[in-house]
């Protein structure tokens, strides 16, 4: 055991930070029930009107679409890639694997804004203008680092000896990606999707230099309302976002959870 | 074609989609803003392609962008300080509890998935004019009209920090649950008070995740520019901020580039040394 004091003080701090940490987005939950016209305390009673009127809000909506549709293309493509070069560096030896991994991982290493600048001054010289397209390059090429890193740490524990029992039993290497390889990797896949799904939700700093003017995603329409006043309909959108953002991991980590389960121990 | 030629081609097929996609969209557009840097921006708004060397006169001489680019580095400094100093405690506690420390590391973990804009904005909620501790001190009669709390370099190192911090916990805490804590009973078994065994066996133990962690505070917290406009006043931009208005705002994309090269070369070196000394593995360790 630590020392009794010691150990009060450790778990005291901790309780602090963890306040700290907490006290601000609870406090966004809060007031975004409160029927006060203003977005502020005093708290006048509880409403759910933010929210209505949230949703009768049109360029929240289509920010929400964009965001939907920009988010759910960022996971697919970055999965693809991610999941494959993920395959080669984790299934086969490759030459020189430590500095392919670095470069794979550099969109990560090298400043947000440095990227989105080089990113945006190229392509723009290639006749991409800001644009949807500009966009999804980004948020591929900003998510990918993390999707190959969630999923090499997961396909790490998936043997190689069931592949192997299949192909000895006569099933072609398709037959075994397909049947036996891609739902056993199936939980890792998914993991990747989801956090490319929420770092290209979640992003601003790149978005705000690539996205076209008059189309919006969710961060750009709160941060573009931010300039007006703090509104309670931003406390709404922001509840809205962390009830996404919070649940949908949980969500997909239980999912992930029941299928491992299913596929036997 | 022999078997193992195809065995050795087989991980380059599955590799080359993704390197395709960094080089074409991260390397090759790199090279391409250092060539753009010495291009000139003309007063036509034309882009006058050549070899110019003011751009890079202007950034590196200009006590503009020294200056800023030096309070850019303090307010990096001063934010990962505070993240260890908040962080690694917190780590601490949760690396060595006896109760469920997947659920403790959840609920640290858990802001880190809330919207980066929505966690910077809801400051504005606790320290506004019409925040929560303006409320409650009116309230409590402690003053008797509001204070102007937000829209400074505090707010602004205080909105980084709570951004921030997670980072700091997750590779404290990889790094201290890797350690044995047998080893800390050993040293006391040896003689050493508990403090002592704290900073001789399991401090130094833990400083690769502390130095992982104080890198991605410091190169997050240094290439940020919402946290400022959203929390900082006039005169609290960053080095980024610089980039953001030179390229969104000026549209001198030449200056910009500059600027953005300068960034990288400044927090790039930093990366470099912690590689020569640390290596990546502990990083990504923190990220996977």
């Amino acid at each position: 055991m630590m020392a009794p004091l010691g150990w009060q003080l450790i778990r005291g701090w901790a309780i602090l930070v963890y306040l700290f940490m907490f006290l601000p987005v609870a406090v966004v939950v809060l007031l975004s029930f409160n029927a006060s016209q203003f977005g502020s305390f005093p708290m006048t009673g509880f409403s759910f009107r933010w929210f209505v009127e949230l949703w009768n809000n049109d360029a929240i909506l289509r920010a929400f679409q964009t965001s939907m549709i920009l988010g759910a293309l960022t996971a697919v493509i970055s999965t693809t890639l991610g999941v494959l070069a993920s395959l080669a560096l984790v299934r086969y030896r490759v030459p020189g694997a430590n500095a392919v991994t670095t470069m794979l991982i550099a969109p990560i290493l090298v400043p947000e804004v440095v990227l989105a600048v080089a990113l945006l001054l190229f392509l723009n010289f290639l006749g991409i203008n800001k644009s949807f397209t500009l966009l999804l390059f980004g948020h591929v090429i900003f998510t990918l680092p993390f999707v190959i890193l969630v999923v090499q740490a997961r396909l790490v524990s998936i043997r190689r000896d069931v592949e192997e029992a299949a192909m000895s039993l006569g099933a072609s290497p398709m037959q075994t990606f397909f049947q036996i390889t891609l739902p056993l990797m199936m939980p890792a896949v998914l993991a990747g999707g989801l956090f490319a799904f929420t770092i290209s939700f979640d992003d601003i700093t790149g978005t705000l230099f690539w996205k076209p003017g008059g189309v919006e995603t969710v961060p750009t329409q709160i941060f573009a309302m931010l300039r007006n006043s703090i509104s309670p309909e931003i406390n709404a959108l922001g509840t809205v976002m962390i009830f996404l953002t919070v649940g949908l991991p949980l969500l997909g980590a239980a999912i992930a959870r029941k299928i491992s389960n299913k596929g036997g121990t | 074609m022999s078997v193992e030629a195809r065995e050795a081609r087989q991980p380059w097929i599955l590799l080359s989609p993704a390197l395709t996609a960094v080089g074409l969209l991260l390397f090759v557009p790199l090279l391409f803003i250092v060539v753009y840097s010495f291009w000139l921006r003309t007063a036509s708004g034309a882009d006058q392609v050549g070899f110019y060397l003011d751009n890079w006169n202007e950034a590196l001489t200009d006590a503009f962008y020294r200056d800023i680019l030096l309070n850019t580095l303090k307010i990096a400094v001063i934010t990962t300080i505070v993240c260890a100093l908040m962080g690694y405690p917190s780590a601490y506690f949760i690396a060595r509890s006896k109760g469920n420390k997947p659920l403790l590391l959840l609920l640290l973990m858990l802001p880190f998935w809330i919207s980066y804009i929505i966690r910077t904005m809801s400051w504005i909620n606790i320290l506004g004019v019409s925040g929560a501790l303006n409320t409650l001190l009116l309230w409590l009669g402690i003053i008797d009209e509001p204070i102007q709390m937000l829209y400074n370099e505090t707010t602004v190192i205080l909105g980084l920090v709570h951004y921030l911090l997670p980072f700091m916990v997750l590779n404290v805490f990889v790094s201290l649950d890797g350690i044995d804590t047998t080893l800390e009973d050993a040293a006391n078994s040896l003689g050493a008070t508990r403090w002592q065994a704290f900073t001789q066996v399991t401090l130094p133990l833990s400083l690769p995740g502390l130095a992982a962690g104080s890198l991605l505070c410091f190169v997050l917290g240094a290439g940020t520019y919402i946290t400022p406009l959203v929390l900082g006043g006039p005169t609290d931009a960053m080095f980024a901020n610089l980039v953001f208005e030179a390229i969104i705002t000026q549209l001198n994309w030449p200056l910009g580039s500059a600027l953005s090269l300068m960034l990288l070369v400044v927090l790039g070196l930093l990366v470099m040394i912690y590689n020569r000394y640390l290596g990546m593995a502990q990083l990504m360790k923190g990220l996977g």
